[in-house]
């Protein structure tokens, strides 16, 4: 096949010394960034790109190093959501639900390590994808308009229905607050400014980051110093390093499906790695928990968030590759860095520069591969995390959050809403409300309202819009699948006692 | 990340002991006023770059993001805080002139900083899809006459922004009231142009350096630019609005604004700097390769085009029911 023919000139692009050891760099680099709860992989990608620039690395190098760094931030968010309960990175959100859990039943070996080989595999697969469908893909996502995303986004809310469990009333209020804070600022249909209070800096609504590091960090701080003073122990356990071939067995076709999903969804612009693994942890949980145990540290929620994470990370290099329409904010950064080296990201892109196109899909797989190996032995490493006394913990994490919200955008606006937001959050954990379902209120609400309103504005108002594609059908189809699920297994769940 | 702590301790430290025209300019930064990867990154790399390799600047100049409000969040900083900080500057465009104009920058006007430059501008274009029927303005024009309702119109912007504003100017010329237009906003051009390529919209009014290359790739069809006269280049065959008789300019600048507490001695040296760069063949080139075309204003010059700008950007605002009160 054509590809792979051009996939093997790739590899012999990656495979140069300076492209080998920038790939290794980045994906430390990326590891670490990702880590960081607060810097993320724009931002990563960001402060590094003027140091490739005046290093005056070639344009391929300086990519591969730049996407090993955004790859290598996809593998590290999991660790401060695993040990921590902190996400390092949006896309990590998830990951926390069932990684802490583990990590708390002394299991934060297995945790990292099953989420490192789940992370591999699903970049892996999307690379392959990213190789063989790119052209055909592409042409699948020009097929979402405005009323495909908000079909999107109600299957995605009704994959919260699985999420309710034992607080339903909670879970809903929950994701109702994220919805109200996802209305503050202009409004982008018809530029009125809602909830701003008159100030700018909430002009363009509340920032996602600072959303994210209020709640999970800043409450989880507190919540941490309450239990050190009451003396509490915190876990010490870290059990052992590595996942066994039960719980790779277990993960295994969790992992295979949040891949696809994962990716697909990754391909979509704009959808992005945070709703992607949202998605996937939700279909897992209604697909194969029979026994309630997601959401208690089960390894299976662990693997299936960060397989989806990266692949759709993965996946978003298949717009800016070949329509030069970034499929996240990391790849508007890189579609910038290509600019920088008057290379027009653009349709263009695989036929006028099959060396850089190509020998950055080969860079994936050898970047990934040495990610894996980075990543596995440092498990020990990370899991030491745990022996580090609250005193030393929690000023740390303060600080690296306060530097990470203020690296981002620079006013101390964001970081006096983050304390309140963290404040908020803290309350509302005391009181047992998930603050996941909130999160996900902010992100889906958002893209959902916009989304209707342009699919309305498209037909002048007519609903008929929402249901006149074929991907809307299937889409609808398996939102009311989603829904009855629940209430299906529930039926089954006595009747096989 | 304690930069700017210590960037406010170095200009309060030059500020009280030296009187050096340029050494108060020692850690330069640009601020974007938006999240990397836009058009105020865009204007930032731009002087980077060339003052880089000019070495017209002896340190490198970083660039800083500020998002929030398309450039409000970072005019409050800088007005408000960084007022007299002689290594700042930042990025601005057409479309912070608009939403001075439409007062989305709080209580800052244009009278509230100093324009340093304008190094160079963008035009707006309207495009329609590659399998569209129609082929100029006149087809367009047309259509929405016959039924506004079935012509939905879209662009990176909500009401009131760069985008809406050009179409809304359009629709003007045709005698159909802004409000009647379908317009569908989008985040950005680029979501706009994947829209108008899926066909999910007909029309997109987006600018000439984003919509390039799509056009030059046959995905979309570019049927006019909204510029005084016709573009050089790849893009000399589209015709301008003007030429198919709906006199519609579009210009977009593109500059750099400083504190409006910068010392005299400074914002010359900055101003000389940029007059300089502009001269320079070199420049010339990292612009054209940005999708820029030329245009060059600084200091007094650039201050009265300004507020000229303003002005009317303020009425045609007026006049579209868009001015916040």
């Amino acid at each position: 096949m054509d590809s792979l023919g051009h996939l093997a000139n790739g590899f012999v692009v990656a495979a140069k010394p300076i492209n080998l050891l920038v790939a290794l760099l980045g994906s430390f680099i990326g590891t670490v960034v990702g880590l960081l709860p607060g810097l993320g992989p724009i931002n990563g990608v960001a402060i590094l790109l003027p140091i490739a620039f005046a290093m005056k690395l070639p344009p391929e190098t300086a990519l591969i190093l730049l996407t090993a760094v955004y790859i290598g931030c996809e593998y590290g968010g999991r660790i401060s959501s695993i040990l921590l309960n902190i996400p390092g990175d949006a896309g990590a959100l998830m990951t926390a639900l069932d990684g802490y859990p583990m990590a708390k039943k002394g299991l934060a070996g297995v945790a990292l390590s099953i989420s490192a080989w789940s992370s591999f595999v699903g970049s892996v697969l999307a690379t392959l994808g990213l190789a063989l469908f790119a052209p055909i893909l592409a042409k699948w996502a020009l097929a979402f308009g405005p009323a495909e995303y908000f079909v999107l986004m109600v299957f995605a809310i009704c994959c919260l229905a699985g999420m309710v469990g034992e607080r339903p009333v909670k879970t809903l209020l929950s994701a109702l607050i994220g919805l109200l804070l996802a209305t503050v600022g202009i409004d982008s249909g018809s530029g009125v400014y809602r909830f701003t209070f008159d100030d700018v800096h909430l002009s363009d609504g509340i920032q996602f980051i600072v959303v994210v590091i209020g709640l999970f960090s800043v409450s989880e701080m507190l919540v941490m110093l309450e239990q050190s003073h009451a003396g509490q122990v915190v876990i010490k356990n870290t059990g052992r390093a590595m996942f066994n071939l039960k719980e790779m067995a277990d993960t295994w076709w969790g992992t295979v499906r949040s891949s696809i999903i994962g990716f697909v969804i990754g391909v979509l612009p704009g959808a992005g790695a945070t709703i992607a693994s949202a998605i996937t942890y939700m279909v897992e949980k209604n697909l194969t928990d029979r026994e309630g145990t997601f959401g208690t540290g089960d390894v299976r929620g662990v693997a299936a968030p960060e397989a989806a994470n990266n692949a759709a990370a993965h996946g978003a290099f298949i717009p800016m590759l070949t329509l030069g329409v970034p499929g996240s904010g990391t790849t508007a950064v890189l579609v910038g860095a290509l600019t920088l080296y008057n290379i027009t990201p653009g349709p263009l892109l695989f036929e006028q520069q099959p060396d850089l196109v190509w020998g950055l899909i080969a860079s994936m797989f050898i970047g990934n591969v040495m990610l894996l190996v980075m990543n596995i032995p440092m498990v020990g490493i990370f899991a030491r995390m745990l022996h580090v006394p609250s005193w030393f913990l929690v000023p740390a994490i303060a600080a690296v959050s306060f530097v990470g919200v203020y690296a981002v955008h620079a006013t101390t606006f964001d970081l006096v809403l983050m304390v309140a937001l963290g404040i908020f959050g803290w309350g509302l954990r005391k009181l047992g409300f998930p603050m996941a379902p909130l999160i996900l209120g902010f992100v889906l609400g958002d893209m959902m309202e916009q989304n209707l309103r342009r699919a309305l504005s498209i037909t002048d108002g007519h609903l008929g819009i929402l249901v006149q594609s074929p991907v809307t059908w299937v889409l609808w189809t398996l939102a009311a699948g989603a829904l009855a699920m629940p209430l299906v297994l529930r039926r089954l769940k006595p009747a096989g006692k | 990340m304690r930069k700017p702590l210590s960037i406010f301790a170095l200009s309060a430290v030059a500020a009280f002991t030296s009187h050096a025209a340029l050494a108060a300019i020692d850690k330069p930064e640009c601020i974007v006023g938006a999240k990397p990867g836009g058009g105020f990154d865009l204007t930032c790399k731009l002087a980077q770059t060339s003052l880089m390799d000019l070495k017209l600047l002896k340190e490198p100049m970083r660039a800083t993001y500020m998002p929030g409000g398309i450039g409000a969040v970072a005019m409050n900083t800088v007005v408000a805080q960084r007022a007299a900080d002689p290594n700042v500057i930042v990025a601005f465009s057409g479309g912070s002139l608009l939403n001075i104009a439409q007062g989305k920058f709080g209580k800052w006007t244009e009278n509230d900083v100093k324009w340093l430059a304008a190094v160079g501008t963008d035009y707006g274009s309207i495009s329609v899809g590659k399998a569209s029927p129609w082929k100029n303005l006149a087809e367009v024009g047309a259509a929405m006459k016959a039924d506004p309702a079935k012509v939905p119109l879209g662009g990176g912007g909500t009401v009131g922004s760069q985008d809406w504003t050009k179409a809304a100017l359009f629709a003007r010329k045709l005698g159909i009231d802004p409000k009647a237009m379908r317009w569908v906003s989008f985040e950005g051009n680029g979501e706009a142009t994947t829209a108008l390529m899926g066909g999910h919209i007909q029309v997109m009014f987006g600018d000439v350096s984003a919509d390039e290359a799509q056009a030059e790739a046959g995905n979309i069809k570019m049927i006019a630019v909204l510029a005084d006269k016709r573009l050089e280049g790849k893009l000399a065959h589209v015709s301008t609005a003007k030429e198919q008789g709906y006199d519609l300019q579009w210009p977009i600048i593109r500059g750099f604004y400083t504190g409006p507490k910068v010392p005299d001695a400074d914002y010359k040296a900055w101003q000389d700097m940029m007059r300089k760069m502009m001269a320079t063949k070199e420049f010339a080139t990292l612009r054209a390769q940005r999708g820029l075309q030329p245009f060059d204003l600084t200091g007094p010059e650039l201050d009265a085009f300004v507020k000229k700008q303003v002005g009317e950007y303020r009425k045609q605002a007026e006049e579209f029911g868009l001015v916040k009160k």
